[in-house]
């Protein structure tokens, strides 16, 4: 059985979600995508560990083999995106049985979970997969299910929101298809390892630049890099609770992966970074999406949407990490890619607790909340801090990592700006604090606002606890990312 | 469209052999152009022609919703579940060779056969689901 896991990775989640539709029960659907998605954390765990030990992994799907047929190839950085997916994954979906209840109507619970289910396995696929026509179809199953998701919402805008996705995602499917296109025409080939070899013994020509153009664009606007983030906001702060959790932890991040595999596997780091000067226009944009969104997070009112504005601009400090286009810069983006999709996933599942109690997360309706709810905004202030970058949390290990990056380019004006902007992330989270904290609760139902219930704190709790771990023992993360970086960075394979 | 004989008589004449001709397309996907996919958007339209002219209830009566859906996710699980089947006998997902354990060809015979019943449902199952949720639009609920 152990040879076919990085199947059987994607294959899980995706028979679960009929599996939730035919039984038409929010209780029964809801077991099943806890136990699909902790059995996925198991599998990627096993594959991590094989990784290490024999290397990249490669499976030949219908026993085709692999430029012809479909391969599943993982190495250390698809691996370590794997654990990635799957712990957000596990951890959510035991908070969204308590959180659902309570958000989404009794008869969609199932469908809920099967949506949530074939999202997962749309971006455990992608991480898999070695096929790049096979990453575009994983790619619209994991989107095509967070539309359907996001438009859960119990917020009317949350419809909106879903479509401004919709059309700006399908926006950028269809860039990353057309640069698929034009590789296919150009090589004959959708293998990812075949791609990199034929690429560069092609004569130079105007239609290879121009695919990896159309497979940036595409990509950067599923990441949701500086101007191409408009969906992002709405989307995040409409949706229901444990979906935003999930897919601001995992969507965007999985999308950065498509970034690397296309800049470095495919297209190699010679020809994306030297010939073509890809760090050149992502640096400026990465800074600007720093700065500009951590300004506009401070003029939030709603919570959750200053917590989307602050995603982005911790977007950008991913995307700056790859830009810089050396071993320690390309490492801190990967490490960061990790450590911020737990962050956020906790701060957005302690949101989510609050949520569950005042049906709001305006400032104004959280005055006072530490007394009622302490371990819910206890998560929070330890989500928050590892937001900031405070010592002995998972965000100063990978700042730490890219101030290091940007002072070995000799970038210090960079380096200066990541911790100007670490001080605009104080000013944004002290204001919830302040409000949580030092002001007298406002609401008249006083008394009925206590602490959220134990399902939803338990998760939430996890994810603050492993921003705490990966804060003080980073071991595991940063060998894995420096791995993962090397091998980015050698020979492209 | 209740007092419209033609349209209706046309439709009872027709419907029939849309249907069949759905399945035609699905069995000749082996050997020329067609299969699942085509097949199970002709079976659909079958029954968008049936509730065009008879109205939603009366479709409804014939096709319920929840049927719909159930064949939406059965596809699903019948195209998986060929895949796990070739697990279990040793051969790697959808490798159809092992299907069949003494004639590599007919078990890829009998997958590809399977696999397309499994779109087939699917895409039945979701073309009827998608149209019934526009043409119902509020009642769908219930």
């Amino acid at each position: 059985m152990m040879n076919h896991l990085p199947v059987l990775q994607v294959i899980i989640p995706l028979l679960a979600a009929p599996l939730c539709v035919i039984v038409r029960n929010g209780q029964i659907a809801g077991v099943i995508a806890v136990a699909s998605s902790w059995v996925s954390l198991w599998m990627a765990w096993k594959i991590f560990q094989l990784v290490q030990v024999a290397g990249t992994i490669s499976y030949n799907l219908g026993g085709w083999l692999a430029p012809v047929g479909i391969e599943y190839r993982i190495d250390t950085l698809a691996a370590f995106v794997l654990i990635l997916v799957t712990l957000v994954g596990a951890v959510v979906t035991p908070y969204a049985i308590t959180s659902v209840k309570k958000e989404i109507d009794e008869s969609k619970e199932s469908l809920f979970y099967a949506a949530f289910l074939l999202c997962l396995s749309g971006l455990l696929g992608i991480v898999v997969t070695g096929d790049i026509f096979n990453v575009f179809v994983f790619l619209e199953i994991s989107s095509l299910s967070a539309y359907a998701l996001i438009a859960l919402g119990k917020d009317r805008r949350a419809l909106i929101a879903s479509y401004q996705y919709l059309i700006m995602g399908s926006v950028g499917a269809t860039f990353i298809v057309i640069g698929i296109g034009m590789l296919y025409v150009m090589t004959g080939s959708l293998n990812m390892a075949d791609l990199a070899i034929l690429l560069p013994e092609l004569p130079s020509n105007r239609i290879i630049p121009v695919a990896f153009a159309f497979l940036t664009i595409g990509v950067c606007l599923k990441l949701a890099l500086f101007p191409l983030h408009v969906w992002l906001p709405n989307a995040y702060a409409y949706a229901p609770s444990a979906v935003t959790a999930f897919i601001a932890s995992t969507a965007t991040k999985v999308a950065i992966y498509m970034l690397l595999r296309i800049c470095f596997t495919i297209f190699g780091p010679d020809f994306s970074f030297v010939k073509m000067q890809l760090g050149a226009i992502l640096l400026p944009l990465s800074v600007i999406a720093i700065f500009s969104m951590s300004l506009v997070a401070i003029f939030q009112t709603n919570v959750k949407r200053m917590l989307a504005y602050s995603s982005l601009a911790q977007i950008g400090y991913i995307v700056l990490g790859i830009s810089l286009f050396t071993n320690t810069g390309l490492t801190a983006g990967i490490l960061h890619l990790f450590n911020h999709a737990v962050i956020k996933g906790s701060l957005f599942m302690a949101l989510g607790c609050v949520m569950y109690r005042l049906n709001s997360v305006d400032l104004e309706s959280m005055r006072g909340l530490g007394k009622k709810m302490p371990l819910t905004m206890g998560a929070f202030l330890v989500g928050g801090f590892s937001l900031i970058g405070v010592p002995f949390t998972a965000g100063f290990i990978s700042k730490w990592y890219l101030i290091q990056g940007a002072l070995e380019k000799g970038l210090w004006p960079v380096a200066l700006l990541v911790l100007m902007t670490s001080l605009m992330a104080v000013v944004y989270i002290w204001r919830v604090v302040e409000s949580v904290y030092f002001s007298e609760f406002g609401g008249s139902d006083a008394d009925e606002i206590t602490e959220a219930p134990l399902g939803l704190l338990l998760p939430t709790w996890a994810l603050a606890i492993l921003c705490l771990y990966f804060g003080i023992n980073g071991t595991f993360t940063v060998l894995a990312a420096s791995s993962a970086a090397a091998n980015l960075m050698g020979v492209g394979s | 469209m209740e007092d419209n004989v033609i349209l209706r008589v046309a439709t009872k004449i027709l419907t029939p052999y849309i249907l069949l001709f759905a399945l035609y397309v699905q069995f000749h996907g082996d050997y020329g152009p067609g299969g699942g996919f085509q097949a199970g958007v002709i079976f659909a339209a079958g029954f968008v022609l049936y509730t065009l002219i008879y109205g939603l209830e009366t479709a409804r009566r014939v096709l319920p919703l929840k049927f719909a859906a159930l064949c939406g996710a059965l596809g699903v699980l019948i195209y998986a579940g060929v895949g796990i089947a070739t697990m279990m006998k040793g051969g790697e997902f959808l490798n159809y060779n092992y299907l069949d354990s003494h004639n590599a060809e007919h078990g890829q015979h009998l997958g590809i056969l399977l696999v397309e019943l499994g779109v087939l449902t699917t895409v039945f199952g979701v073309m009827v689901v998608i149209f019934y949720s526009f043409a119902g639009r509020r009642d769908i609920q219930s």
